[in-house]
């Protein structure tokens, strides 16, 4: 290690490490975009999050992650209903139960109030918004045109916040101090080692005011609505996959609506339910059987309830593998024909299983069947997948669920 | 990252002295840094080794691990790396007794390190200074060849889990043969039997006239003998010399095979490629052994901390902290396994059965349960027995060989389950067994085990490379194939068959939704399910993927 340093005249011991090359994520992903000039697909992924194990208050982070294909045995292939085994110890005989653990572990709902970190949800949509601008920059997705040009949505509101030397409204006393010191230190009046406060001199120039300021405040010119099912046949990769897509869908969002994006989340198998926050939409686990309809009714019920449809651009985006107990839309359609009277875009992501794909799945062969999606193209959009999509095909399929 | 202070450098020194007598052999010279979680992270893509070449992936996992770790806090206690001499990494920090018994720990991973014979090609050199120069030469080239530098270290990479390592290690193992038989076998074996065919009695006259030649002449034999022979059969030494050269076949890896014989590699202006690879052919030799010796090396490591640590006359008064500590990394957990206790359980296992004599013979045949339960032949020796372990194990045949149904009995281990309780919504853990057998299986199904990979001798049209795959009763991962072949096809110059095994895509299972289970009591056991196998082959021609299935194969 240290050989190599000599080889670097000018280069100071602290400043080693090991990854000096360390490169940012944009020079990575320029690199990336490289890749497929060369005729080479590309390897960098955006946007997996990474989860809090437990608690709820936890951060979500977006990182770049590849991964390193190679020939490696497949130790899952078996069907997801297999039971799963690890190691144990202690007491117990054979068969015995020893522990359980909900499915689904609640609490995630009511626990988390309006008193929940403000901080982490904000955190989540910074990064989330970085992601949005790369996918759009990066990705070429396509921008929104006419954002925003619906109504005014620019008011003004009143807040002591900008600072004003010298005159204004309310003697901001900490400013004030901090200047006050400056001063002294300058002018050699302070002794670290016994400050005397009542030697400090006061000059009127560092009095620092607040002042009232106009604020430009936004409303939310979006609402998207998250649509999950998470039956028991969706273990494993179909619910991998459009939780990642959906989170791709809801960065894009929020950086194309300038962060005005509201989102509810919901989760359904047999009886929707609304979540509150992204965290219990991406980690709840799947069991139960399959209603489509139940989701979609949750959603025009809330949207006539809270009359959303008056104020909000209004997205929904529904993740399914396709399974539904209600096989020919006889529940489920007269729902989506009353959501496409307001929803600006209803966009159905079905990620099909291998056995299925010569026939189609039940939601995709009603939808198809229905004919809403010639009649509505405009607001009514279908992306089918196979089990095994990569990422850039989960981007094109944003691209055809968003796409004029 | 620097060097610990040498008030902890006296305290290393400290354990070593004591570890060398509890007979614990390791070199003289070792390396300990401080360094920060900043720099953990940024040396864990590079497997700890601070010399390693540059590589993007690398850079992506750094992002990564930066954002995990503001999620995650946390840092392993100590990491050691396998160099000359060895390097180990601390948290900055910890009080003295805690580096007591971490050191102990690291001096045990080190002994391992430098004697379990699987590390076997890894003694003679310094890998971060042979990594350094690597990590130069490549850093060179990259300057002359901009970014196909690291599509080759990317295809590379690709394959270099199928690194031929057991060849390499059998290759050092080989005894050096004596050369000077080779000549007559090859007469006798290859040459008459095969090039010339000649008749029996023909054949049976040569032997006769061998025979003769050595009686008469004892010394000179072989001269006098191979004389007439060049003289019957010119072309003898020519073809003798040829079959000399050709390399044994079946002992290259795939890597070695594209340099040997990949057109495109070998053509003038690709040659630096070769270069590339075999930097990550050398590093994935290197590695290795450390992916197959883990419960072996962190059980031999907590094994030795806490028995050296317990008489350590430095530390007394830390006897409860040491515990508490202890407790966290050596604990069985109630489900889930962890190496460290089992690696170490294991070990003092084998110590105490071997103690008694009952990995003898005599043990070994007795039938008698009473006469089992009080065998001893109280000739002990069971810590040279497993020192005898740590020299020729791995996990493999740690595993294989130690887990018996008295160690599970002793430390009530079993194989959980998981299964859904439907009508309750809960997944339930339960006892699957507590049989030796399903336990060891439980234990070397998560063992580390890179596909077999061979290629086929006979190249297929086009200049086709042609890889089989060995069925193990596991296919590969599918979406992994696509990427990996077309870096194989850019390596070789031309296309690549892979010809390996799938399970036939069974009609929908009825119940494969959870909730259209019956909702009564959790599920029964489900019978082991059968799968129908069939063999595919995928073709890889400029760079689009074929499918083909070649025939089905019933396989339970």
């Amino acid at each position: 290690m240290s050989g190599d340093l000599r080889d670097r005249p000018g280069l100071a011991m602290a400043r080693f490490s090991p990854t000096m090359r360390l490169r940012s994520l944009d020079e990575l992903l320029e690199r990336d975009r490289q890749r497929e000039s060369d005729g080479f697909p590309r390897k960098i992924r955006v946007g997996r999050m990474i989860k809090p194990g437990a608690g709820r208050k936890g951060k979500v982070v977006v990182v770049p992650t590849t991964v390193e294909e190679k020939l490696i045995h497949d130790t899952q292939f078996q069907p997801p209903t297999e039971d799963r085994q690890g190691g144990g110890s202690g007491a117990g005989e054979p068969g015995e139960v020893i522990g359980e653990e909900p499915v689904r572990p609640e609490g995630a709902g009511a626990g988390t109030g309006p008193g929940q970190g403000e901080g982490a949800n904000h955190e989540m949509e910074s990064s989330a918004y970085d992601l949005g601008r790369i996918l759009t920059e990066q990705f070429q997705l396509p921008n929104l045109k006419d954002k925003g040009k619906k109504r005014s949505l620019t008011r003004y509101s009143y807040h002591l916040t900008d600072r004003h030397v010298g005159q204004g409204q309310l003697l901001d006393k900490k400013a004030t101090l901090r200047r006050i010191l400056e001063t002294n230190i300058q002018l050699g009046r302070i002794d670290p080692a016994e400050v005397d406060t009542g030697e400090l001199m006061i000059a009127p120039r560092d009095k620092v005011y607040r002042v009232l300021s106009p604020e430009k405040d936004l409303e939310s010119q979006a609402m998207v609505f998250f649509l999950r099912d998470y039956s028991g046949s969706m273990d494993g990769k179909p619910t991998e996959l459009v939780v990642t897509q959906h989170v791709l869908i809801y960065s894009w969002l929020l950086y194309q609506y300038a962060r005005q994006v509201e989102s509810r989340f919901i989760l359904h198998d047999t009886e929707a339910r609304e979540v509150q926050d992204f965290y219990t939409y991406y980690n709840s686990k799947v069991a139960g059987g399959t209603q489509v309809a139940s989701a979609l009714r949750l959603v025009n019920d809330l949207v006539a309830r809270e009359s959303l449809a008056r104020d909000y651009n209004i997205y929904v985006f529904h993740g399914t593998d396709g399974d539904d107990w209600d096989t020919d839309g006889s529940h489920t359609l007269p729902e989506l024909r009353r959501m496409l009277d307001y929803a600006s875009r209803v966009g159905f992501t079905v990620v099909e299983r291998a056995f299925v794909r010569e026939a189609g799945s039940e939601v995709s062969r009603y939808l198809k069947a229905s004919g809403l999606l010639e009649s509505q193209s405009r607001l009514l959009r279908l992306d089918t997948l196979p089990e095994e999509t990569d990422e850039p095909r989960l981007i094109e399929g944003i691209r055809r669920l968003t796409a004029e | 990252m620097q060097l610990i202070d040498q008030h902890t450098k006296r305290i290393m020194e400290g354990c070593k002295a004591r570890a060398r007598e509890a007979g614990l052999r390791f070199q003289d010279e070792t390396l300990e840094y401080i360094v920060t979680n900043r720099d953990l992270l940024e040396l864990s893509p590079k497997l700890m080794i601070p010399t390693l070449y540059d590589y993007w992936v690398h850079d992506v996992e750094v992002l990564k691990e930066k954002g995990k770790y503001e999620l995650y806090p946390g840092n392993p206690y100590e990491t050691v790396i396998n160099t000359r001499p060895a390097i180990s990494f601390y948290n900055d920090n910890n009080p003295d007794w805690l580096n007591v018994m971490i050191f102990y720990h690291v001096l045990a991973h080190i002994d391992f390190f430098q004697n379990n014979l699987f590390f076997r090609h890894t003694w003679d050199d310094d890998f971060t200074g042979q990594a350094l120069a690597d990590k130069r030469t490549i850093a060179r080239l990259r300057a002359e060849r901009g970014r196909w530098v690291d599509y080759v270290i990317e295809f590379a990479r690709g394959i270099d889990n199928l690194v031929g390592y057991h060849d390499e290690l059998a290759r050092i193992d080989r005894a050096r043969q004596p050369r000077t038989a080779a000549r007559v076998d090859y007469y006798f074996d290859v040459f008459l039997q095969s090039v010339r065919q000649v008749k029996t009695n023909a054949y049976i006259e040569e032997i006769e006239r061998y025979n003769r030649c050595a009686a008469e002449s004892p010394h000179t034999c072989e001269d006098v003998f191979f004389a007439e022979v060049e003289h019957r059969y010119p072309e003898f030494g020519s073809l003798y010399q040829k079959y000399r050269q050709r390399p044994a076949p079946g002992r290259q890896d795939l890597l070695q095979h594209l340099m040997a014989h990949s057109e495109f590699l070998n053509r003038e202006d690709n040659r630096w490629m070769k270069t590339v690879i075999e930097v990550v052919r050398q590093t994935a030799l290197f590695f290795q052994p450390q992916i197959r010796t883990k419960i072996m090396n962190e059980g031999w490591a907590s094994y030795w901390h806490e028995k050296l640590f317990l008489r350590d006359d430095r530390i007394s008064g830390h006897e409860v902290d040491y515990a508490r500590v202890n407790a966290g990394v050596t604990a069985l957990p109630r489900v889930g396994l962890n190496p460290y206790a089992l690696g170490m359980r294991l070990f003092e296992h084998i110590e105490a059965l071997a103690a008694k004599g009952r990995y003898a013979f005599g043990f070994q045949r007795l039938r008698d349960t009473h006469a089992r339960e009080r065998y001893d032949d109280g000739r002990g020796g069971g810590q040279a027995f497993i020192f005898e372990v740590r020299e020729n194990g791995s996990d493999f045949t740690f595993i294989n060989t130690f887990v018996d149904q008295a160690f599970i009995d002793r430390h009530r281990l079993f194989v959980a389950g998981r299964r859904l309780d439907p009508a309750r919504m809960v997944w339930q853990y339960y006892v699957r067994s507590r049989e030796a057998d399903a336990y060891r299986q439980m234990l070397i199904g998560a063992l580390y085990h890179p596909p077999h990979v061979t290629v086929s001798p006979q190249p297929g049209p086009d200049g086709a490379l042609q890889l089989v795959h060995r069925f193990e009763g596991k296919p590969l991962v599918t979406e992994f194939i696509a990427n990996t072949l077309l870096g194989i096809e850019y390596l070789w110059g031309a296309p690549v068959c892979l010809e390996t095994s799938e399970v036939v895509p069974a009609a929908p299972a009825p119940a494969g939704d959870g909730g259209a289970l019956p909702l009564a009591a959790p599920r029964e056991e489900a019978p082991p399910v059968s799968h129908t196998w069939q063999r595919v082959r995928y073709t890889m021609k400029s760079r689009i993927l074929r499918r083909e299935v070649l025939d089905q194969a019933a396989a339970a």
